[in-house]
């Protein structure tokens, strides 16, 4: 967890209306410099919704929302200075275009005062060897490392990716993750949405839980759904037969079995719940 | 200025991106060399003393060529742009809207002087077209094409908005542009074609240009038989302005970044 805390966005009371429907009921956040933040949500639970406002595609109904110390619904020259600072990989993009990797990497430098270098961008997002590719013929894949390095080569302060890493493999997601572990390390502050409790667990200093426009709970992958008191579950091998308990004193269970066994417990296991169990069991509860 | 230099430079890319996509190339830049060629082989006639109807048709293709390269170039690919995202993720950079026009607008130009260079050649080569002579001429030809593709640049991205998607603009835009064609003058003789069709053409734009374009390409005695009995070159300069400033009103107060 960073240390800074001045607040790189910062969430009052944000309300989204379609009509009768509140897509975002009463959101407050507050995301700090130089930390990564992930928003964990089913679909339709408003996450896209709150980080479009956030990075200034749709107004917002009720509330207030201020990023890097800006209200991202002005327009103008204004909007445009502070969209310098910020970069965007958006959900999903299909647009075939007839330029290449580097063309296009190299084309959207331009427009910032203060871009990256192109060719290290290719290199960090893992696309050298596709770099004279034309984008259209990119895998899904290596499409949206195409759109992170788009995200990214405007050195933003502040850098919005909603969903990521869908249709990376293992490794481009662990490349992915080392990446943006890098990005924190030069000062970036990261809001991503993901699908991915692994991803948040790997990556997030704090993880927010939206379901149906409204954050039950804010807190740090270890800690979340009181993640550390919750009961753990032990297993191990007695009368040929797996023998299970849960109990939330897990040690005092082991050093019972551990006698009884006079040392060694044979196929023990002892099982934490994972981030995905909590938060399965956080959204079952809130549906 | 940096409106300018990013207008520019996304013109260079939107050029480079164009001659990439062979459907647009062979639909947009060589449609109308195929269609001349079409017409010039089969009406090998005369329509009066000196003009052959290739000459007339030539004209009328280079008035068309605007449209095409503007009107429906444009109203067809932004919808698709909006679509696909490449709109919203433009939006999302520290790039002014008017950049994008410039870059669009810069397009249009490059288009539109490959395709008049083409059909001019094309046609004094193969239909007998006669290259004008006289400066007083290709000022007007001049100004036809500067006014002509700034009208029809700015009503491309006006009626940009109408198709409700990006599959279904070319649908949408096509039968419009060869409507307008067939009252317009391009593919028969104008002063042939039933009056209400005629005053219904001289609505829009693009019967003036052809109108504008047989001015510059035809005989000066040919100016009888057009049916105002002259060429009528200051009422094209009017109408053709109100139609460049309506244009310019709508694209700036309508033009959406996506589909929100």
């Amino acid at each position: 967890m960073s240390t800074n805390t001045k607040p790189a966005i910062e969430i009052t009371g944000l309300i989204k209306r379609y009509g009768q429907k509140a897509a975002v009921d009463g959101i407050d956040l507050t995301v700090y410099q130089g930390e990564i933040f992930a928003l964990l949500g089913p679909n339709g639970a408003g996450k896209t919704t709150t980080v479009e406002i956030l990075e200034g595609f749709r107004n917002l109904t009720g509330g207030k929302v201020s990023v890097l110390d800006f209200d991202p619904a002005t327009k103008g020259e204004a909007g445009r200075k502070w969209r310098n600072k910020i970069g965007i990989v958006l959900q999903s993009t299909t647009d075939a275009a007839d330029l290449s990797v580097q063309e296009t990497v190299e084309h959207f430098s331009h427009y910032y005062e203060n871009p990256r270098n192109v060719d290290e961008v290719i290199d960090e997002v893992g696309l050298r060897e596709k770099a004279k590719e034309l984008a259209r013929n990119l895998s899904g894949g290596q499409r949206r490392r195409l759109d992170v390095a788009l995200g990214i080569i405007g050195s933003p302060e502040l850098l919005f990716l909603d969903e990521p890493t869908t249709g990376f493999d293992p490794e481009a997601r662990r490349a992915f993750w080392d990446l943006l572990n890098k990005l924190r390390s030069e000062g970036t502050t990261i809001f991503l949405t993901t699908h991915y409790l692994d991803e948040a667990e790997a990556l997030a200093d704090r993880v927010g839980v939206i379901t149906a426009g409204k954050i039950i709970e804010i807190a740090t992958p270890a800690t979340l759904g009181d993640r550390g008191n919750a009961p753990a579950r032990i297993t191990w091998l007695e009368n040929d037969q797996m023998q299970e308990l849960e109990t939330s004193e897990p040690t005092a269970e082991l050093k019972k079995l551990s006698a009884r066994f006079n040392g060694e417990i044979p196929q023990l296991q002892v099982i934490r719940p994972n981030l995905e169990d909590i938060y399965l069991r956080m959204i079952g509860e809130n549906r | 200025m940096k409106t300018l230099k990013l207008g520019l430079l996304r013109g260079r890319m939107e050029v480079k991106v164009f001659m990439r996509g062979r459907e647009s190339v062979v639909f947009t830049l060589l449609f109308p060399v195929i269609l001349l060629f079409i017409f010039g082989s089969v009406f090998q006639n005369t329509i009066a003393p000196g003009v052959t109807f290739s000459q007339y048709f030539v004209a009328g293709m280079i008035a068309s060529g605007l449209v095409n390269t503007g009107f429906q170039q444009l109203a067809i690919t932004i919808p698709m742009e909006r679509e696909f995202g490449t709109l919203k993720r433009l939006r999302g950079r520290p790039i002014s809207v008017s950049a994008y026009f410039i870059g669009k607008a810069y397009l249009v130009t490059i288009l539109m002087i490959l395709q008049t260079a083409l059909l001019l050649g094309f046609g004094a080569a193969f239909f007998g077209l006669d290259i004008p002579t006289t400066s007083g001429k290709w000022i007007t030809f001049t100004w036809l094409i500067l006014l002509g593709s700034a009208c029809s640049t700015v009503l491309g991205i006006a009626f940009s908005v109408v198709p409700k998607s990006g599959r279904g603009a070319s649908a949408i835009v096509s039968p419009i542009v060869i409507i307008l064609q067939f009252f317009s003058g391009v593919f028969f003789v104008f002063s042939e074609l039933p009056v209400w069709m005629q005053q219904f053409a001289a609505l829009f734009p693009l019967k003036w240009l052809t109108q504008g374009m047989r001015s510059v390409f035809l005989p000066e005695s040919f100016a009888t038989q057009e049916v105002a009995g002259n060429w009528e070159l200051g009422r094209t300069a009017i109408i053709l302005t109100l139609w460049l400033i309506i244009g310019l009103i709508f694209s700036i107060k309508t033009f959406k970044w996506s589909e929100e």
